[in-house]
């Protein structure tokens, strides 16, 4: 295990500082979550479920947006199961950079989201690795329960959201998850493409479907062209950024080279 | 008690993603495509979630306060700002121009 040293030298590595500052930087923003989930109108406990069970920000925002836009839970759910995708990808990275055996692989699995894989990817020295997924996913996993159980606490004595402009919240909180992923001409314009299929589909199917069809669009674009093979797949709340600032585009991560090449 | 239903299944769907990736042979590792689909889907879905709670209310399409809340989490996320920030402002933008009179 990554953590068989004493606290002053975990905290003089690299991989567990920046770990530490993620878990921090995602985690507080569980209260935005929190506060729009039990405004979409899911209840404390529904809300703490997302949080707790799926536990991956973009599914969760996903859900509670279908929910909010008067969607069914079926749409909900798709939409969820759609946006998790990315996440079995990071797994069979993850598994080809840890190597995690019996239990831990079960754990290791619910600790796989955007932000721990950049963490671990990001280091070069495969104990790093090690110390930096597990900071990371231990880490977010328990702020951002934490702060969603605040917000949810606080978003449910607001009254009416819309005067607090909560809808207004939740329009950038999904700008907020897209926007480190437009790195580049190809995906904003896949992004302009499924934002404009989404516009025509809304007055002729029911609330929520409008979404899955740009999910269809977005797979069909995926599979038959040709670019990188790690578009859309950065984190929403970088951890290498602070060291990369000027440096521009592209993915910032130690492997990202690696990644793009194909893997 | 129905949606208790469907946010369960898509907590364990969630999870069956995360595990394949730690089960299915590294193999599949080297299928680009794979990933890609994986990538322009989140980009898809994310861009179309952002257009639906800007645009949409129900099956309708309609022009109000949330036009300025995109707009203004835009030009923060623009400027670099944090993601709690971001939100922060596109809550304020819309409760300001609901105040103005602008539904």
């Amino acid at each position: 295990m990554p953590f068989r040293r004493s606290a002053p030298k975990l905290l003089a590595s690299p991989a567990v500082r920046v770990g530490l500052s993620i878990s921090i930087a995602t985690g507080l923003y569980g209260i935005s979550f929190g506060a729009l989930s039990v405004t979409s109108g899911l209840d404390f406990w529904q809300t703490m479920a997302l949080s707790l069970l799926l536990f991956s920000g973009g599914s969760q925002f996903a859900f509670i947006g279908v929910v909010a836009g008067g969607g069914s839970g079926v749409a909900a759910m798709s939409a969820a199961t759609l946006l998790g995708m990315r996440n079995g990808i990071y797994g069979m990275q993850l598994n080809a950079l840890l190597h995690p055996t019996g239990w831990r692989r079960f754990v290791a699995a619910q600790l796989t989201i955007d932000e721990s894989t950049a963490t671990s990817s990001g280091q070069t020295d495969p104990a790093e690795q090690q110390r930096g997924f597990w900071t990371a996913g231990i880490g977010i996993y328990v702020l951002w329960n934490l702060f969603t159980a605040v917000g949810a606490l606080a978003g449910s004595g607001l009254g009416d959201p819309k005067q607090w402009g909560l809808d207004g919240a939740a329009v950038a909180a999904f700008l907020a998850l897209l926007w480190p992923r437009l790195k580049g001409r190809e995906p904003a314009a896949i992004a302009v493409v499924c934002a404009l299929a989404t516009v025509v589909a809304v007055p002729f199917v029911p609330a929520g479907v409008p979404i899955l069809i740009a999910a269809v669009v977005a797979a069909l674009i995926g599979w038959f062209s040709h670019g990188r093979s790690d578009e859309g797949l950065e984190p929403d709340v970088d951890p290498y950024e602070e060291h990369h600032h000027g440096h521009g585009h592209g993915n910032p991560h130690g492997n990202g080279d690696a990644r793009r090449a194909g893997l | 008690m129905n949606l208790w239903i469907w946010l369960l299944l898509a907590c364990a769907l969630a999870y069956a993603w995360k595990l394949a990736g730690y089960f299915v042979p590294a193999k599949l590792l080297k299928d680009p495509r794979m990933s890609r689909v994986a990538g322009t889907m989140t980009i898809g879905l994310l861009a179309s979630l952002t257009i639906v709670n800007t645009v949409a209310s129900g099956q309708a399409l309609a022009a109000d306060a949330r036009l300025g809340a995109l707009a203004a989490a835009a030009v923060a996320l623009a400027f670099r700002a944090p993601f709690l920030l971001v939100v922060l402002l596109g809550a304020g933008t819309a409760a300001l121009l609901r105040l103005l009179g602008w539904n």
